[in-house]
């Protein structure tokens, strides 16, 4: 598909794309990067962090 | 101009658009109006929560002290909420639209969920606004538990976030769609693809949303016995300040957007953009860490990780697209002959356009003002000197109001004339009001971060603490820098207000663009539209200005940070 939208000759063999364009160009997988890693990092870390505190007596 | 009708493949809804005269691009009724819509209750949120603000500014002001308290933090409670959430996200949305629909030739995906979501969205912002202007509700932007606030408080939020998640989902669509219909050649434009980012991180911001507001709310109701304090600050902080960061996505994608529309300039590189912008998506969020900064129960490893390492490589990102747009802009202006010296090409810049002058003002104010004192407050140890301080409501009215607001402000010069297809009231007064506002904004900026770093706190009716069992002090310079941020406060309102009359006053009574309007003079020059709405970077750039004005940005922003640094040094004195 990315290929197709690059404009790969009629016929010709089909242009191979770069891996980081392949990534820039595909919207979906930009967004289960963009929740994955902030839900990783801040909230679920950040979730055990506050459940590790121990509780008053 | 023609209104014409397209079938989409395989769409069974037959759609109308009609094919802009300025720019070549089609332009579907449903997005148009979905635009304007948008555009519209965002500018009237601006105008309410604008003049809450001169209120608290006035009351801080201690000469004039407007208000009572009850009222105050009421007031400040309505001012968060109207313009943070409301102006700026109605805006985002209609970004959002125009970056997919308009950039890319395309129709909307699902106008009637399109419209739901304006709906949902118009509705939660007045339960939200009701609640708080009946006064049991004034737990401020951040509504920390276990301060709680009528449930319908937290409803209206709810539903303005489901309405604004809707529209997001409308904005992927179209992208589908588009790719679908091939409806544009190669990858997306830059200015889609940042309103792409910005759209990553509304989806990540409102699921943290979700996660917190609605036990909040079951909470408010009785329900839930209790919501832990500190979770609620970090979960919630996931939605609040992840929201900055679609702020800043989306205006960044509005600068580019200015400078291809206004003078043609494309970007330095595309490869380089788009991968600043990537930066963004992975590494800006987690910047949500430095509102823990302060909160002993989190480990200096969770904190140093988020706020400093994994997030200097989202201020990268910033700082890369600081230095491509300054540079677009150079080369552009050099390709059109302004090449005599250092700066002919900033000078002769088009300075009386209201919407290049907005879009440059915030991009310097964003970067010196705001960048800089973000990364200040950023900075695990050094934070501690502006903790709570009016240094923080300082340095984001560098960010969100000098930068996003002004930015979107400045987009709306061209919004007028290309999407309400009406000529700009009062252009002389336009020509000013991008000024105004700016140096008004940057005024109460500083003056609100000078009067933090004396340690005056944020959210505080009365510095002088006059009823208190214990008498407080604070220097002279303090209480002056206040009446200072009240007179700039004053010129920002002014500015403010002036915008929104002259949108207002434009699209009602403005004349209509006609042909021959714009054939007398084009709202942008010709073949501009074409850069803005496709892939390519400008050919072999010339910069030497740029990098002179890179370099005064890192030295100050390098003695900046050492200066707090040393402010730091002297706060435990060791002798
Ligand atoms: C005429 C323009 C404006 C003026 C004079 C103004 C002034 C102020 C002042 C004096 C404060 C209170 C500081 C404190 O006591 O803690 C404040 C808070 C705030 N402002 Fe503005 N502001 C303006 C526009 C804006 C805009 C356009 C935005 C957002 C886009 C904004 C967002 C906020 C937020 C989120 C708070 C914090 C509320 C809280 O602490 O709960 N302001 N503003
Ligand atoms: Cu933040």
């Amino acid at each position: 598909m990315a290929e197709e939208a690059q404009g790969a000759p009629a016929g010709g063999r089909p242009v191979r794309v770069p891996v980081m364009q392949r990534l820039l160009d595909n919207p979906f997988l930009l967004l289960f990067l963009g929740v994955v890693v902030p839900t990783v990092f801040y909230l679920i870390w950040g979730i055990v962090e506050v459940a590790n505190i121990p509780i008053a007596q | 101009m023609a209104v014409e009708t397209a079938e989409g493949v395989g769409a069974l809804v037959e759609e109308k658009y009609r094919t802009c005269p300025e720019t070549g691009l089609r332009v579907y009724a449903q997005a148009e109006t979905l635009i304007k819509a948008n555009a519209v209750v965002a500018i009237v949120f601006l105008a309410v929560g604008g003049f809450f603000g001169l209120l608290v500014a006035l009351t801080r002001w201690p000469a004039v002290h407007i208000l009572p308290a009850e009222w105050f933090y009421l007031v400040l409670t309505a001012h968060g909420a109207a313009v943070l959430l409301f102006w700026i996200i109605f805006f985002e949305i209609a970004i959002l639209y125009f970056a997919s629909a308009v950039l890319l030739n395309c129709r909307l995906a699902t106008p009637r969920f399109a419209w739901l979501a304006f709906a949902l969205m118009v509705l939660g912002a007045l339960v939200a606004t009701v609640a708080v202007l009946q006064g049991e509700s004034s737990v401020m932007f951040t509504s920390y538990v276990p301060m709680k606030a009528a449930p319908h408080f937290y409803l209206g939020l709810i539903l303005f976030a489901v309405g604004a998640l809707i529209g997001c989902f409308v904005f992927f669509g179209t992208l589908v769609i588009a790719k679908e219909e091939a409806t544009y050649e190669g990858s997306i434009p830059l200015v889609t693809f940042g309103a792409l980012t910005a759209a990553i991180i509304a989806i990540f911001t409102i699921a943290s949303g979700a996660i917190i507001l609605i036990p909040t709310f079951l909470w408010s109701i009785g329900y839930i016995s209790e919501i832990d304090s500190l979770t609620y600050k970090l979960v919630w902080w996931g939605m609040g300040h992840s929201s900055q960061q679609i702020n800043v996505s989306a205006h960044v994608a509005v600068w580019y957007l200015i400078a291809a529309l206004v003078l043609g300039a494309k970007p330095l590189s595309e490869k380089v953009s788009r991968t600043a912008f990537l930066l963004y998506i992975l590494f800006l969020q987690l910047a949500c860490a430095h509102h823990m900064l302060a909160e002993p129960g989190i480990s200096a490893e969770w904190k140093v990780f988020n706020t400093s390492y994994a997030m200097y490589l989202a201020v990268l990102g910033s700082m890369i697209h600081g230095m491509s747009i300054p540079g677009a802009i150079e080369s552009a202006q050099r390709r059109h002959g302004f090449n005599r010296g250092m700066f002919e090409w900033l000078r002769k810049a088009p300075w009386g356009n209201p919407a290049f002058a907005g879009m440059f003002l915030s991009l310097i104010m964003f970067g010196f003002l705001g960048g800089i004192s973000g990364v200040v407050l950023g900075t695990e140890q050094i934070n501690l000197l502006m903790h709570n301080t009016l240094y923080v409501p300082g340095h984001f009215h560098a960010t969100v109001v000098a930068g996003t607001t002004l930015a979107f402000m400045a987009v709306t010069y061209l919004v007028v004339p290309l999407i309400f297809r009406k000529e700009i009231i009062w252009k002389g007064l336009a020509k000013w009001q991008p000024y105004l506002f700016g140096i008004g904004v940057a005024g109460t900026s500083l003056f609100m971060m000078g009067a933090g770093t004396l340690g005056v706190s944020r959210r505080h009716w009365d510095m002088g603490f006059t009823d208190a069992p214990v008498s407080f002090d604070y220097p002279g310079t303090a209480y002056l820098m206040m009446g200072l941020n009240g007179v700039f406060a004053v010129l920002a309102t002014i500015g403010g207000l002036l915008y929104v009359l002259i949108v207002v006053g434009s699209v009602f009574f403005g004349k209509p663009r006609t042909a021959e309007a714009i054939a007398a003079s084009p709202t942008i020059p010709a073949g501009a539209a074409k850069v803005a709405a496709s892939y390519g970077s400008e050919e072999h750039p010339k910069l030497p200005g740029t990098l002179v004005l890179v370099t005064i940005f890192f030295v100050s922003f390098v003695l900046y940070y050492f200066i707090n640094w040393k402010f730091l040094s002297e706060v435990w004195p060791l002798s």
